[in-house]
């Protein structure tokens, strides 16, 4: 893969592009109004937050395919000082700056 | 958009742009991440530029990327994009009245460059619709002013952190601000106590299922989080739904 240009993923990366245009124009792309079926609806209340659960969980308490298989590992205590401080100070800059503060002596210092 | 005079040469406009510029350094800093990652996992420049002009949306490729260097089935590596931005179609409902008056090329070019962040500040800044001409285009310049910070602060980060990837070492692990930031826009969807049971289910969901193939655990976890928020969601009072 490395280096390479291919038209695959060229193609994946216009597919992506297309996706994202979809999703953030979804309820007005079409002019006459018109509403999802209710489960859909309701669906809509939990599957996002859910979606980014899923994604965020297994990149910070997994590695190798193990559910951290030592405690001495920086991601979890960047991503939960990170989780705090989004709540104390509502702020996805001071979320990333806390994280970070915690995750980078953790990493660089004692090698976790 | 901020190309249309209309927009950049209204005040609202730049107002919009001086209430992002204090966020801009932690988008900055996620693109430049981005663009290191990219490249850094083996994609090529040619790739990772093209993916940044043309997906503009940071969740989705985080995702994508070890799906597309492990060259996981195309429709799997869409259905994970759909599915990390699914608060966006969320935030397509709740911005539908405010675009509505706009030709529909309009309303899609401003709808795709709206991302977290625009929408923040856009929906904070105007609570309710305008109804007059003026107010609506007051509304569309302030809400380019927004994301015309955010286009650039994504943008030029990104192209640096390509052209860079190769001097900065992977083991001092700066790819990890792209995960925080998720982190951040995780925390400010769990708005809800049954957000926030939705998002602990689901991240359980994922790691116990972490051993499927193509990264399906998310869509397990999406599955199994949203069906058991269904079930507890008549079990609970009511203020559990609030905010």
């Amino acid at each position: 893969m490395s280096g390479q240009t291919d038209v695959w993923t060229l193609a994946v990366i216009l597919g992506l592009a297309c996706v994202t245009v979809l999703t953030r124009c979804f309820f007005f792309i079409l002019d006459r109004p018109w509403t999802l079926p209710g489960w859909a609806h309701r669906a809509l209340q939990y599957a996002p937050v859910a979606a980014l659960a899923g994604v965020v969980a297994p990149e910070v308490l997994m590695s190798g395919g193990h559910f951290l298989p030592t405690w001495e590992d920086a991601r979890p205590f960047a991503a939960l000082a990170g989780a705090l401080v989004y709540f104390w100070r509502r702020s996805v800059l001071w979320t990333i700056v806390a994280g970070m503060a915690v995750y980078l002596p953790l990493h660089l210092v004692l090698g976790w | 958009m901020f190309f249309l005079r209309s927009n950049y040469a209204h005040p609202a406009f730049r107002e919009g742009a001086l209430d992002m510029v204090p966020l801009a350094t932690g988008i900055a800093a996620w693109g430049l991440m981005t663009g290191v990652a990219m490249v850094k996992s083996g994609m090529s420049v040619v790739e990772a530029l093209a993916m940044t002009f043309l997906v503009y949306a940071g969740s989705s490729q985080l995702a994508a990327i070890p799906l597309i260097v492990a060259a996981a089935p195309a429709w799997v590596i869409l259905a994970t994009g759909f599915c990390v931005n699914l608060r966006f179609v969320v935030f397509s409902l709740h911005l539908r009245p405010y675009l509505m008056h706009l030709p529909r090329w309009r309303r899609m070019v401003n709808g795709y460059l709206t991302a977290d962040l625009s929408y923040a500040l856009f929906t904070r800044r105007f609570p309710v619709p305008g109804d007059t001409d003026a107010q609506h285009r007051e509304q569309e310049a302030y809400l380019a002013g927004n994301y015309f910070v955010t286009w650039s602060s994504w943008m030029l980060p990104g192209v640096v952190g390509i052209a860079l990837a190769n001097f900065i070492p992977s083991a001092w692990g700066l790819g990890f601000a792209g995960v925080l930031c998720l982190v951040g826009i995780l925390c400010s969807l769990a708005n809800t106590r049954l957000r926030l049971f939705s998002a602990g289910v689901a991240a359980a969901a994922a790691v116990v299922a972490y051993a499927l193939p193509l990264k399906l655990n998310i869509v397990a976890a999406i599955a199994v989080a949203v069906l058991a928020s269904f079930w507890l969601e008549g079990r609970v009072p009511r203020r559990w739904s609030e905010a």
